[in-house]
C-alpha cells in the first residue's frame, strides 16, 4: 500500500486515506484557447513510465490537495510538496536525480 | 502445419506422441519486414492473423519484450459480451462475439469458447432504466440481448442472494450468447496460425526506438538489433504511451492496474458470467472449478503489474454480498494487469501523425473480449492505410473533436 505524507496536514497517509488526481503541473486552456490546446489539457497526458508528478487529495483526512513525486514502475514515493506551486521544488528534482541518473527533469 | 483433429490424437497415440509440431517456430529476425506488429498479445496476433487472411500481407514480423500473450492476454477474467449501449462500440465488439463463435474451426485450435451467457445486474432503479435502455438499443444493433426480472436472474444462477444487505437485485441485462473462452488458447491459436502464414513471432525482443525518416517509420531499434518494416502497428496497451513516446508523439490514455484473482476449484456451481457493477465485482467459474474474480482498478498511474491489496478487499467484499456461498472460499492466486484507460473509455485504432504507423490501444479494462473484432478492424487500417467501416470512430482525432465514444457512462465499472 502507497503511503505519501500530506505535506498540508503532516500525516502519513495510507491510500486508502486518498484519492488520486492524475498528472500535476498541467498547463489550463479555457475558453478561446485553440482546439489543440484545450485537447492537450483535458486528455493528453505524459503517462510516464518512470517518475511521475502527480496530485492527490488527502480525502479522508485534512481534505486538501497536494502534490507527489512518484516511480510507476517501483512505485517508491520521492517526496510531496504543496500545490500552490507550478513545477516541482528543485531540491526534489535534486533528490530524484541521484535515485535516477537517466531522469531528465522535469519538463512541461 | 500438421491439423489436430481426433485423427491425429490417435495417430499419436499409436507412435508415443512422438510427432507433434512445435505450434509455431521461434525464428531470428530478418532485417526487414512489410508489416511490424510490436506487440504480441491477443491484438497484435489477431491482427497478424488477419493481415495475411484477408488481405494476404504475410512478410510480417509480431515482436514482444516478453512472452506471447503474456501481458493482459494472460491475465484477464476472459468474458466475452458486446452488449454495449453507442453504437460503434456494438458493432465492433459484437464482430469480436462473432468472430469467437467460430474461432476454434478457424484455427484449428480450441479456444474453449463457451456462449454460456453473460448477466449484468441492475442493483439501483438507475441501472434498471440504464440497462432497459442498453437493451432497446441492442435491439436496434442487432445484438441479442434482453432485460429479465429478479427471478429469472435467480433461476440462471442459482447461487446468488437477490436480497443482499446493501443493494437488492431487481433485475439483469442478459446476454444469452455472450460468456467465457481460454485466454491462453486465444494467443497460442492466432501464434500458431500467423507462424504457419510464414509470420515472424520474435519473443524476448524489446524495442527501444523507432527509426524515422521524414515523417515515416522505416524500422525498429530492438533488443536484437535494427529491423526496418514499411509499415509499423503498435498494439501495446498498456506501454503504449512509452512506445508512442520513442516515436516521438502523445496519446490520450494513462496505464493503471486492474487485478483479478481465482479461489480454490470447487464442484460446479454457477454456469453463467454474473456482473455486479454497483456493489463493483465480477464472478465466474473456469473449467477447473475456481471461481474467477475480477474488480475495479487502482486510481493512479501504474506500471507494475501489481495492484492494490485493499482493492482485493473491496472486490471480495462486494462479491460476498451478492454471493454469500464463496464467503468461505480460499483465494488461490492473484494478479494484475497494466491497462491502458481512455477519457472516454474506448479504444483508439487509427492513424498516428507519423505516415505509415498506427496504432491499436486505449482497450482499458475490456481488451479481452474485443480481441478478433480489433484485429479485424486494425488489419484493414494497416492493409489500406485508413480506417474501414468498423475502426473509423475510434480515431484518436476524436478527441480534439469532442466526438467521443462515451462509454464512462454507458458500461458503468465492469467494461
Amino acid at each position: 500500500m502507497l503511503i505519501l505524507t500530506c505535506p498540508n496536514c503532516g500525516v502519513a497517509a495510507d491510500e486508502t486515506e486518498l484519492s488520486a488526481g492524475g498528472e500535476a503541473h498541467l498547463t489550463r486552456y479555457g475558453a478561446g484557447s485553440s482546439d489543440a490546446d484545450f485537447e492537450t489539457y483535458m486528455f493528453m497526458r505524459k503517462n510516464a513510465r518512470g517518475v511521475h508528478f502527480e496530485r492527490w487529495r488527502h480525502s479522508y483526512g485534512c481534505g486538501k490537495w497536494f502534490h507527489a513525486a512518484r516511480c510507476t514502475t517501483t512505485l517508491e514515493v520521492f517526496g510531496t510538496y504543496p500545490a500552490q506551486t507550478t513545477e516541482p521544488p528543485a531540491e526534489l528534482i535534486e533528490k530524484i536525480k541521484q535515485k535516477r541518473p537517466d531522469f531528465e527533469g522535469f519538463s512541461k | 502445419m500438421r491439423r489436430y483433429s481426433a485423427f491425429a490424437i490417435a495417430r499419436e497415440a499409436a507412435r508415443y506422441h512422438s510427432g507433434w509440431e512445435r505450434a509455431w517456430a521461434s525464428p531470428e529476425p530478418k532485417s526487414e519486414y512489410d508489416v511490424i506488429i510490436v506487440g504480441a498479445g491477443g491484438h497484435g496476433l489477431a491482427t497478424a492473423y488477419y493481415l495475411g487472411k484477408n488481405f494476404g500481407i504475410t512478410n510480417v514480423a509480431i515482436i514482444e519484450k516478453g512472452w506471447l500473450g503474456g501481458g493482459n492476454t494472460g491475465r484477464n477474467t476472459t468474458i466475452i459480451r458486446s452488449n454495449y449501449l453507442q453504437d460503434p462500440s456494438a458493432a465492433i465488439y459484437e464482430k469480436a462475439r462473432s468472430l469467437y463463435e467460430t474461432m476454434s474451426q478457424d484455427l484449428n485450435y480450441n479456444v474453449m469458447f463457451s456462449p454460456r451467457g453473460v448477466m449484468m445486474l441492475a442493483q439501483t432503479e438507475h441501472e434498471i432504466r440504464g440497462y432497459q435502455r442498453t437493451a432497446h438499443a441492442n435491439a436496434l444493433q442487432g445484438v441479442a440481448t434482453e432485460f429479465i426480472g429478479p427471478q429469472k436472474v435467480k433461476e440462471l444462477c442459482p447461487i446468488i442472494e437477490l436480497k443482499g444487505p446493501r443493494y437488492p437485485v431487481l433485475g439483469a441485462l442478459w446476454q444469452p450468447r455472450g460468456g467465457t473462452a481460454r485466454h491462453d488458447a486465444v494467443a497460442w491459436g492466432y501464434a500458431r496460425a500467423c507462424s504457419d502464414m510464414g509470420m515472424h513471432i520474435i519473443q524476448k525482443c524489446e524495442v527501444t526506438g523507432v527509426h524515422q525518416d521524414k515523417g515515416e517509420v522505416t524500422g525498429v531499434q530492438t533488443t536484437k538489433g535494427r529491423i526496418g518494416c514499411k509499415k509499423l502497428g503498435m498494439v501495446v496497451a498498456g506501454n503504449a504511451s512509452a512506445l508512442a513516446d520513442m516515436a516521438g508523439f502523445r496519446i490520450p490514455l494513462e496505464s493503471v492496474a486492474l487485478q483479478a484473482l481465482v479461489s480454490e476449484p470447487v464442484k460446479p456451481c454457477m454456469d453463467v458470467v454474473v456482473m455486479a457493477n454497483t456493489v463493483h465485482g465480477y464472478l465466474s467459474q473456469s473449467d477447473k472449478g475456481e471461481m474467477v474474480i475480477g474488480g475495479g482498478t487502482d486510481g493512479f498511474n501504474n506500471y507494475t503489474q501489481r495492484g492494490s491489496f485493499h482493492h482485493i478487499e473491496e472486490t471480495v467484499r462486494a462479491l460476498v454480498e451478492t454471493f454469500p456461498m464463496i464467503s468461505r472460499l480460499k483465494m488461490l492466486r492473484q494478479w494484475g494487469g497494466i491497462v491502458d484507460v481512455t477519457g472516454d473509455r474506448s479504444p483508439i485504432i487509427g492513424k498516428t501523425p507519423l505516415g505509415n504507423t498506427f496504432i491499436n490501444c486505449g482497450w482499458g479494462t475490456g481488451g479481452f473480449k474485443a480481441i478478433p473484432g480489433s484485429g479485424w478492424a486494425f488489419a484493414e487500417t494497416i492493409a489500406k492505410g485508413a480506417p474501414g467501416e468498423l475502426a473509423a470512430p475510434f480515431g484518436m482525432d476524436r478527441f480534439i473533436e469532442g466526438r467521443f465514444i462515451d462509454e464512462s457512462v454507458a458500461a458503468g465499472v465492469a467494461h
